[in-house]
């Protein structure tokens, strides 16, 4: 019997449970001499014999299945009927016009809010130990120290031993290398300034008609797919930035290139940078504008001596966090940037960055337990520490500089 | 400065030939500051158009598409159907053979090489959708080849050389005589919307991959959505300031921030790998997409709540309600409207994602759209990658006109929650 129909049956009796309690309450309600002699609304009392029809049965069919479900399928179906009526049948007897139902639905309903919120830690939980348990069985095969400083990044492992190559090479750091390279670099030479001065322009300069309309173009920018901003750099940028390499006389610009990548993820970038500057502008009090125009300072003398000084931790930390989303950044490095490990300064060349090879290594043919494939979540973990570190500090950082200005 | 010194201290004589000179720098420099200010953002939304222009000068051409007329005579012979007419033995019955001497015959020799091979496929949605027809004699538009297609577009160029051209020389005569015969003409694509994926572009469809998107987004939905709000809801009122709830505050905003491939991983490592759930299911798609958009409807729905002035909850609590009362009867009806804005932007980003998807492995090949939740599948943004690999140079504009669909959905799932905050938000 399949999980669903059990599911089904589970509710359907609650729902039977939720009904007859419902009623049998509205009966000793009616009969009741005053409103005081009964504590708890009658839907409360529904809802409390729901739960302990609900609770017991699904509890029990949740230990059966995962005991492996022992007993041919119509178990199941037995379990959930005789905890479900069990529980019904205990809560019914308990109904009375002194039973406090609405105390004991309410201490059930903080449960479940409380066990949603905790979700939230076990999934990152969850994601640290996965990556942990698995990086660890890399690292039972790969040294730590190859990993972390080896300069040779060749993962693929012959399925023949006597084939060339058959060791494979896992030392990381040319894809760290392309990693900050592309992300914190190229990209951020993009997004940086252009971000920066929309902001500025578009809080300081630009008429109220002006910011309507081109604030949420911006936010057009940042809606769309990245795979779209992947396309779009491997189709149009990258045979454009191959043709400027060439005509600037570099022989070997490849066509998958570092610049290509890191000029879309820059421009991708842009609103969110622009976003994050615009909130450390507007968080300048108006007195020290006011007093700096006071005094006969232009608006642009205004914007670079008073209102950027005074906002710089802010922005700070909204560039940190641009360069911890642009090093996660992964479909335009997969389809732009390519897969060679290359340990470069030449912006025309390809590079590969840690996101792309967790998708190169993941995405083949792969047996579960290959060096190859661990080494991706080993490579995740290192991404997840480096987002982690980036995106506390900055917060720290926002933080701090909105409390000085309160 | 004391006050002698300042009494003896000529007037500045504002009409200085250097004074006038200096403001004059001054506000050339203010000026350039403006324009180079107004130049980053005209680049910024200048990509933007770039962006959405090659996409439109790619993409439009793969809505149209080139077909052939062929006339066909569906007889039972052929067909190698016998008396049986029940929809097993129609769908199972020899439509190729039909369709090759059909095309031979509508089409001529030369004009083998310019229908589709797959075009009987349309022969046979003809007979399910009427079995009527088996027997009659009809005229029929079908698809040509993927190359004759792009040649009609004028996408490809038979150049200096026509050996190198993805087109043969006597196709380009067989279209020629067809194009002067009347035989062909360029239609809607209907295959481009009704179809799944296909290894020839002119049977690609994107329908597989919408269906997919749809399904996972639904799991996305069930699950982020109520556990969210339930946790906003208990994070706002409930919670009591202590460590636990630090912590749990710290990693909801850390979650938020946290690479869409790692979601990916985690999926991978727990519900394929350690919970044995099936690859490629659009259920396994939907959890781990869950799971990153649960952060964003959080911190969306507690801001939402919070903006509910304490009146509120002040005048449902003087009345004597529970606090679960207040909060699940006045509170969270007020803060609706924001906690839908914030879950729409939040599902909205997750049907744009390709990289944790990847991970759980929705890159399914499937030819037909998938019928349940745990059937292979794939999704629009992976569908779009998939097709940028292809080598085959009719993909080009399937990527495209799939990136329009899936920008245009994004803008429709955008322009409702823009709509529903103007129309429900509440200031107070």
């Amino acid at each position: 019997m399949d999980a669903t129909f059990l599911l089904l049956l589970a509710c359907g009796l609650a729902l039977f449970g939720y009904v007859l309690g419902r009623q049998r309450a509205a009966a000793f309600t009616a009969r009741a001499p005053s409103w005081r002699a009964v504590h708890s609304r009658p839907g409360f009392h529904g809802s409390f014999v729901a739960l302990a029809v609900a609770i017991p049965a699904l509890l029990l069919l949740g230990i059966w299945a995962a005991v492996g479900r022992p007993g041919p399928s119509a178990v199941g179906a037995a379990i959930v009927l005789l905890a479900g009526l069990a529980g019904g049948a205990l809560a019914l007897r308990r109904l009375e016009p002194s039973f406090r139902a609405r105390t004991w639905v309410e201490r059930a309903t903080m449960l479940v809010l409380l066990a949603a919120s905790v979700l939230a830690i076990v999934t990152t939980v969850g994601i640290v130990l996965s990556l942990i348990v698995e990086s660890i069985r890399f690292f039972e095969r790969v040294p730590v120290t190859e990993f972390l400083f080896g300069t040779r990044w060749s993962p693929q492992t012959a399925i023949r031993a006597d084939q060339v190559g058959s060791s494979g090479a896992f030392g990381a750091v040319p894809l760290f290398w392309g990693t900050i390279f592309i992300g914190a670099i190229i990209a951020m030479a993009v997004a940086v300034p252009l971000g920066l001065l929309s902001a500025i322009y578009l809080s300081q300069y630009a008429s109220g008609i002006a910011r309507r309309i081109l604030k949420p173009v911006l936010e057009v920018l940042a809606g769309v797919p990245t795979v779209v901003y992947g396309y779009f750099a491997a189709l149009t940028v990258a045979p454009a930035v191959r043709q400027l390499g060439l005509s600037l006389g570099i022989e070997d610009a490849s066509a998958e290139s570092a610049l290509a990548a890191g000029l879309v993820m820059g421009i991708m970038i842009i609103p969110f940078v622009s976003s994050m500057a615009d909130d450390a502008i507007n968080a300048v009090p108006q007195a020290m504008r006011d007093g700096s125009l006071a005094m006969g300072a232009t608006s642009s003398e205004t914007v670079r001596l008073v209102i950027i000084p005074a906002a710089l931790p802010g922005i700070v930390g909204g560039i940190l966090l641009a360069v911890s989303r642009a090093i996660g950044e992964t479909m335009i490095v997969v389809m732009a940037a390519g897969l060679a490990a290359n340990l470069t300064l030449n912006p025309f060349k390809s590079v590969t960055t840690v996101t792309a090879q967790i998708v190169q290594l993941l995405t083949g043919d792969q047996e579960f337990d290959s060096a190859k494939t661990l080494s991706a979540f080993a490579l995740g973990l290192v991404l997840f520490l480096i987002t982690l570190v980036l995106n506390i500090w900055a917060l720290r950082i926002v933080k701090r500089y909105r409390e000085a200005y309160e | 400065m004391t006050a002698v010194a300042a009494a003896s201290r000529q007037p500045t004589d504002w009409g200085h030939p250097r004074l006038a000179q200096r403001l004059r720098r001054r506000h050339r420099s203010e000026r350039l500051f403006r324009a180079i200010g107004l130049s980053a953002l005209v680049v910024a939304v200048g990509f933007l158009a770039l962006l959405l222009g090659t996409m439109l000068k790619d993409g439009v051409s793969g809505f149209v598409q080139t077909q052939a007329r062929i006339d066909t005579t569906l007889d039972p012979a052929t067909l190698e159907l016998s008396a049986d007419r029940s929809p097993e033995a129609l769908a199972s019955a020899n439509y190729l053979a039909v369709y090759l001497r059909d095309v031979r015959e509508s089409l001529g020799q030369d004009g083998v090489r310019i229908a589709s091979i797959n075009g009987w496929t349309e022969l046979r949605r003809r007979v399910l959708e009427d079995p009527g027809l088996v027997g009659q004699r009809l005229t029929l538009w079908v698809p040509v080849r993927s190359e004759v297609d792009q040649y009609a577009k004028g996408r490809i160029d038979v150049g200096a050389d026509p050996t190198l051209a993805p087109i043969r020389p006597e196709q380009v005569r067989a279209y020629a005589r067809l194009e002067a015969e009347g035989r062909i003409r360029k239609a809607f694509n209907r295959t481009f919307l009704s179809a799944a994926d296909s290894t020839s572009p002119e049977s690609a469809g994107i329908r597989g991959a919408f269906v997919g998107s749809l399904l996972t987004i639904l799991v996305t939905l069930a699950l982020a959505f109520p556990v969210g709000v339930l946790a906003a809801i208990y994070l706002e009122e409930f919670a009591p300031k202590n460590r636990w709830t630090d912590l749990i505050e710290v990693s909801i905003n850390n979650l938020a921030a946290v690479p869409s491939i790692i979601f990916g991983l985690l999926g991978l490592a727990v519900f394929l790998n350690t919970m044995g759930l099936p690859r490629s299911a659009p259920l396994v798609g939907g959890m781990t997409l869950a799971l990153m958009t649960l952060p964003v409807i959080v911190i969306a729905a507690r801001a939402a709540i919070k903006a509910v002035p304490p009146s509120i909850r002040e005048a449902a609590l003087g009345i004597g309600a529970s606090r679960l009362q207040t909060v699940f009867q006045h509170v969270a009806p007020l803060a609706l409207p924001g906690i839908l804005t914030g879950t729409i932007i939040g599902v909205a980003r997750a049907l744009g994602e390709t990289a944790p998807l990847l991970m759980v492995g929705m890159r399914a090949f499937i030819v037909d759209a998938p019928r349940g939740f745990t059937d292979p599948a794939t999704v629009l943004p992976v569908q779009i990658f998939l097709w940028s690999d292809d080598v085959n140079r009719g993909f080009v504009e399937k990527t495209s006109a799939a990136i329009l669909v899936l920008l245009a959905f994004l803008l429709a799932i955008n322009a409702v929650a823009v709509y529903l905050r103007n129309r429900y938000e509440r200031k107070w």
